[in-house]
């Protein structure tokens, strides 16, 4: 759906379906996850028929997130490499966390938070893929060091990757107008100039 | 359901305490190795007093039978050949659950109450509230807990919490032909020990001993070791088990901090909003695209 003939796409319908897979799943981990990494949230196996069942289904919406993440990652891998901009991006970034994004330096698609996310994602995706496989008990059973390890690990990167993911949303919210590339697709000429002024002048020749 | 007439001291995953206003007695299971003959007579009794019938397993070249605990053998003699003090030995260890004082699977389990110690040191599975995650595997240093193939519940050895409730003495104590497995008081278990240590010192077993690891505050189930400083050599019984520093790791600390994180993250996200306001695009800008709009309509 474009509201306005004049808005610009910013993503493909393949892409947002498979921003949401990965969105869907990785919420429904969360939920389930949270509820073995503290007795606090043991209470939210209730969402899933109970504690055997999120047990048992926790580990196949991994195999599902894993294989969209894999997806997006391909999709978006080359938008993502870091560059100089980026860095001074980031160097300013508390300016723009104050409210005050007049001398950020220009941006491309992406910012350097966004990449900094995208990468940051990439590499607790690909720690939570192999974690999770040491300590899927209905399916392997490997050296207790492994096992012992994979738990350590699966817990650190899962607790790094849902303070992540809050950013990710906050940001998403903070930033008027943004939500909607990701619902339908495009954004407003204004959204962009102001936000990825190199990819606005990219796609519109200005 | 937790025994009635026992004491709850710990449960899993419960991060209030359990009952403290009773003071009941410590029991111990005391298992001397020099005078086990090696029978199996106590397997027996705990697959008769527990109703446990394991599938009839295969001969694996060795005297160990079935070849390891299981869902269904919750003790398990382990036979080992050494050669100590020049001469062939046969050392046979009862191996079972060890009722750490301080338990690594109960650390370790996330399901309320699915795992219970009782105020007399009895760690419980309460296979109804367990779901089967295998986090008591991963907790436990002695190698104990199993995971059963057809209902995916963890199982071990419950010290007879059942009989011991009444004042029974565990199942295979009551079947040990020779008396190698002594129960009662820890204190009178460690009483006992000594002058079996003594004994065994004056037959020339200089490093005779008990075996209560410390690194896990001691045992429930305790040995009285020919070779107590050579634990290893029994089925390779570990010198100095505690929880493992990965497990502390795992079930310390560290998630009540990233819990706490994860709250300062969202709050912070409301308190940035309500504070420094939404990120808009700006009047400017889109002011500029107005003009450029209207110069392009002019134009045409």
């Amino acid at each position: 759906m474009i509201r306005d003939p004049k808005d610009l796409k910013r993503y493909e319908p393949k892409e947002r379906a498979n921003h949401w897979v990965v969105g869907i799943s990785f919420i429904l981990l969360a939920l389930s996850g949270l509820a073995f990494f503290h007795p606090a949230f043991f209470p939210l196996t209730q969402l899933f028929g109970g504690p055997t069942w999120a047990r048992i289904i926790h580990p196949y919406l991994g195999v599902l997130m894993a294989l969209s993440f894999l997806g997006l990652y391909f999709r978006f891998k080359h938008l993502n490499k870091i560059t100089a901009a980026d860095k001074e991006w980031l160097a300013k970034a508390q300016n723009m966390v104050n409210g005050n994004d007049h001398d950020m330096p220009e941006q491309g698609k992406y910012n350097g938070g966004q990449k900094v996310m995208f990468w940051v994602m990439a590499i607790c995706m690909l720690l939570m893929t192999v974690s999770g496989l040491l300590i899927w008990r209905a399916w392997f059973g490997f050296d207790i060091t492994l096992v012992r390890m994979g738990a350590v690990v699966h817990a650190a990167a899962g607790a790094v990757m849902i303070g992540m993911i809050f950013v990710h949303v906050y940001a998403a919210i903070w930033v008027k107008g943004t939500i909607r590339a990701m619902w339908y697709g495009t954004v407003t000429r204004g959204w962009a100039k102001q936000h990825h002024r190199g990819w606005y002048r990219q796609i519109t020749g200005k | 359901m937790a025994l009635q007439s026992l004491d709850i001291k710990q449960r899993s995953a419960t991060t209030t305490p359990s009952t403290q206003a009773r003071q009941t007695v410590e029991i111990a299971k005391l298992i001397d190795v020099s005078t086990c003959i090696g029978c199996k007579a106590c397997q027996s009794a705990c697959m008769e007093w527990n109703d446990l019938r394991p599938e009839v397993g295969v001969n694996v070249g060795v005297h160990d039978n079935p070849a390891d605990l299981g869902a269904g053998a919750w003790t398990l003699m382990r036979f080992s050949e050494t050669e100590e003090n020049n001469k062939l030995e046969w050392l046979i260890r009862k191996d079972g659950c060890m009722h750490c004082a301080d338990p690594g699977c109960l650390k370790a389990c996330p399901s309320p109450g699915a795992i219970i110690q009782y105020a007399n040191g009895i760690v419980d599975f309460h296979q109804d509230s367990c779901i089967g995650c295998g986090y008591c595997l991963t907790g436990c240093p002695f190698n104990i807990p199993r995971i059963s193939k057809e209902d995916n519940k963890a199982y071990k050895c419950s010290l007879c919490s059942d009989r011991v409730a009444v004042n029974q003495a565990p199942a295979c104590v009551k079947a040990c032909p020779t008396g190698a497995i002594q129960f009662g008081s820890k204190e009178d278990m460690k009483d006992y020990a000594e002058t079996r240590v003594a004994d065994l010192k004056e037959r020339g077993y200089k490093q005779a001993g008990l075996y209560d690891p410390q690194g896990v505050g001691g045992t429930h189930v305790m040995y009285v070791l020919h070779h107590a400083d050579k634990p290893n050599l029994y089925a390779g019984l570990p010198e100095n088990p505690s929880i493992s520093p990965l497990v502390a790791l795992w079930k310390g600390v560290a998630k009540p901090l990233a819990t706490l994180a994860l709250a300062g993250v969202a709050l912070g996200s409301l308190f940035h909003y309500v504070t420094k306001g939404p990120n808009e695009v700006s009047k400017e800008i889109e002011d500029e695209i107005e003009r450029e709009d209207r110069e392009k309509e002019a134009a045409k």
